[in-house]
């Protein structure tokens, strides 16, 4: 490893003027300048340093995690880039590692694509590359690969990211949404929907002052112990967009069974049901950004909810449902008011009601 | 939350149902003709469904899913004509949420954002007003539409856009009132109606004594319900009480919110904003006499019919849709021969699978779970 010393040694560029623009994407010193000034100043580390066109890992150094690769991508287009409780950088980072986790993996490095629209200002960018690096520190993981791409005002919207990501699966660990069966136990890490009534509230076109924030976290940690705890878990998935409703419904349908939730047990905190009931949303449905759904069999489903509890991400944790006789494919809620409803995929989005 | 949650507790809802169970076990109802009672607006559609309530009931009751969810009964021809105006260059057309996916008979206004119109949802006619002001070269649209409900809001912003002088602020009118229509389906010769729940959010406005003729002329009881799940229990059992006793009367359930005479500065400002037109098309139902309303002459510059060109053109609904029978109770959503197969939420053919509130969509998407259940 002599060329991320030698690379190190190098004068990082900077950029002079206040905002980025089409210069920025066109291959040149000013393209340069802005990756080493915003991306390889704020990810700093032995991986990336050498700006090779790809990362280069160990095999050896990966197999001592486990015995199996995976490896999951996603773009966040965020709007606004900031809000309560995070930004879209946390957001890249979290998303990807989440991914990873929640198969039973332990993230490790992960690679960080930009699409910026011209006109965004150079400190955003800055705070945003920061945002990624403490994240990913705090998570243990390296950004050690990326691109950046600028774009004419208009084709994207300020900025676009793509993060992918490469983590080792732990031996013995096997996850599916196919494996649930009948009498295993549905169980969420806590208080549902705060990520995208945090989002709706942010983007302030509905003037409602609330004080809910995103939860975006990294679940990884929690997994670890999770899975410590009850290694025969069934299935595990983050519950990001389009919610509880839409991972239940996905578990249902590739299981082939029917699962039945209790609304009375679904945490979901006063201010998000309130903001919910004066939009007419339903609270199911709405994103998480660190929430894990968990199947459990019923004979780990102490264990599992005793070990979420137990990890600072997991207080609120919940048995909020059960696989149970039904028909294969259906999810069902037992409501507050005591009575039975269909729980469906959303056909698109949510879209506020009139009256 | 409270004033809510106290609507929708779980021990007085076993209450009340087993009082209705009560009564039905009086009332010697045959299994074949069971009880059709209508409730008229969408948000009790909404709360039925969202709460189960449906499947607490007894056999004997049967819920028919009115025309009240005003984004339903949209007909084609007015969503083309809202495209129209969207498309134009130097327009934001604003709208409800909601009424951004009901199909026109090109494309929806989701479509038509997509394409390029500048087509932005809004929590109020006042937004609409407020982009106007902040856009002044831009001409700003609102997609007024609703019953009673909003109707007035829509009034008192074009009478805040003509105090203030807004000139480029106008409303797309498509309110449509609510006693027409219940006369209109009262007026259908295969009615197979016993009752109704009389619309909470419109009553607050018109208040009672507007549906007075529905159990003079008609003969049918109606309670003027509430939108929470104790609301509609209570006022299935009322409706009930009504029928054994054989009395029809217009119960007011939702007195918390009701007032007998409904509200006298809101019916002020749509009096003088807004006249009856001589009918207007509905989604389902066809055309219905003196249904919607227009501006009146004197808010004729705020009126987007008059200042933009629209096709205005009628768009007949697709033939095999039976929206109007199941409307009328004739037929469930799941007897339509298109149900769940070439109408779906993703691709509605008829009025009542656009909206979530529309009895078909309800049915698709949170599910009949008796009907479902009856049919395994």
């Amino acid at each position: 490893m002599n060329a991320p010393q030698r690379i190190r040694a190098r004068t990082l560029g900077q950029v002079h003027v206040p905002t980025v623009t089409l210069s920025h994407g066109g291959g040149g010193k000013a393209m340069k300048d802005l990756i080493d000034d915003v991306f390889v100043r704020a990810f700093d580390n032995s991986a990336l340093a050498p700006l090779e066109d790809q990362a280069r890992f160990d095999l050896s150094d990966l197999a001592r995690h486990g015995d199996r690769l995976a490896f999951t991508t996603d773009s966040f287009v965020v709007d606004p880039l900031i809000f309560p409780g995070g930004d879209i950088g946390k957001l890249a980072v979290y998303g990807t590692i989440n991914d990873l986790a929640v198969g039973g993996a332990r993230p490790l490095y992960l690679s960080c694509a930009a699409i910026v629209e011209e006109g965004v200002t150079v400190d955003l960018l800055r705070q945003i590359a920061g945002s990624m690096a403490r994240a990913a520190a705090e998570a243990g993981v390296k950004i050690v690969t990326g691109d950046t791409k600028v774009v004419h005002k208009g084709a994207c919207d300020k900025l676009f990211l793509t993060t992918t990501g490469i983590g080792v699966i732990r031996e013995g660990v096997n996850l599916g949404v196919h494996l649930a069966r009948e009498g295993d136990v549905v169980l969420v890490n806590g208080l549902l929907g705060d990520h995208g009534a945090a989002i709706l509230c942010a983007r302030g076109d509905m003037a409602l002052a609330t004080q809910i924030e995103s939860d975006c976290a990294p679940l990884h940690g929690l997994i670890d112990d999770l899975l410590a705890a009850a290694p025969d878990l069934r299935f595990l998935r983050d519950a990001t967009r389009g919610g509880l409703a839409t991972v239940l419904n996905e578990i249902a349908e590739a299981s082939q069974v029917a699962v039945e939730i209790d609304e009375t047990a679904t945490p979901i905190r006063e201010d998000v049901k309130a903001f919910c009931e004066i939009l007419g949303l339903d609270p199911l449905y709405l994103a998480n950004e660190g929430k894990i759904i968990v199947v459990a069999p019923p004979e780990e489903a102490g264990a599992a909810l005793a070990a979420m509890r137990a990890h600072p991400l997991g207080v609120s944790a919940a048995i909020v449902g059960r696989v149970q006789p039904g028909e294969p494919g259906r999810v069902t809620m037992r409501t507050v008011f005591g009575g039975r409803r269909i729980v469906d995929m959303l056909v698109g989005e949510q879209l506020p009601r009139i009256c | 939350m409270r004033y809510l949650d106290e609507f929708r507790d779980s021990a007085k809802a076993s209450i009340l149902v087993r009082e209705i169970e009560a009564l039905v076990a009086t009332m010697d109802i045959p299994d074949e003709r069971p009880l059709n009672i209508m409730e008229v607006c969408g948000g009790h559609t909404h709360s039925i469904f969202r709460y189960g309530v449906e499947g607490m009931l007894p056999k004997q009751i049967e819920l028919v899913h009115g025309p009240g969810c005003p984004v339903c009964v949209l007909p084609m021809g007015r969503v083309d004509d809202c495209v129209a105006i969207a498309e134009q260059k130097h327009v934001i057309f604003t709208t409800f949420g909601d009424a951004m996916r009901v199909p026109g008979s090109r494309k929806s206004l989701l479509q038509a954002k997509a394409d390029g119109a500048d087509v932005r949802m809004v929590y109020s006619p006042m937004d609409a007003l407020a982009l106007a002001r902040a856009n002044p070269t831009r001409e700003v649209v609102f997609f007024g539409l609703g019953f009673e409900t909003t109707m007035p809001s829509t009034a008192l912003t074009i009478l805040q856009a003509e105090k203030d002088s807004v000139a480029n602020f106008s409303v797309f009118c498509n309110h449509i009132t609510i006693v027409p229509t219940i006369k209109a389906i009262l007026d259908s010769p295969d009615l197979k109606l016993d009752g109704f729940l009389g619309p909470g959010h419109v009553s607050m406005v018109i208040g009672t004594a507007p549906y007075e003729f529905i159990a003079k002329y008609y003969r049918k009881p109606m309670v003027i319900a509430g939108f929470e799940p104790l609301d509609i229990l209570q006022s299935i059992w009322m409706v009930l009480l009504q029928i054994k006793e054989r009395r029809v009367e217009i119960e007011n359930q939702y007195a918390r919110v009701v007032p007998e005479g409904g509200n006298a500065p809101a019916l002020r400002a749509v009096a003088r904003v807004y006249e009856l037109r001589e009918f207007f098309e509905w989604r389902g139902l066809g055309s219905i006499d003196h249904s919607g309303v227009r501006l009146r002459d004197e808010y004729a510059r705020f009126d987007a019919e008059r200042k933009f060109s629209v096709p205005n053109l009628r768009i007949a609904d697709p033939k095999s849709c039976q929206c109007g029978e199941v409307l009328k109770g004739v037929i469930k959503p799941w007897q339509c021969k298109v149900f769940g197969t070439a109408c779906t939420p993703e691709r509605p053919l008829g009025a009542l699978m656009v909206s979530s509130e529309g009895a078909c969509a309800a049915y698709y998407q949170y599910g009949g779970v008796k009907h479902h259940e009856a049919a395994e």
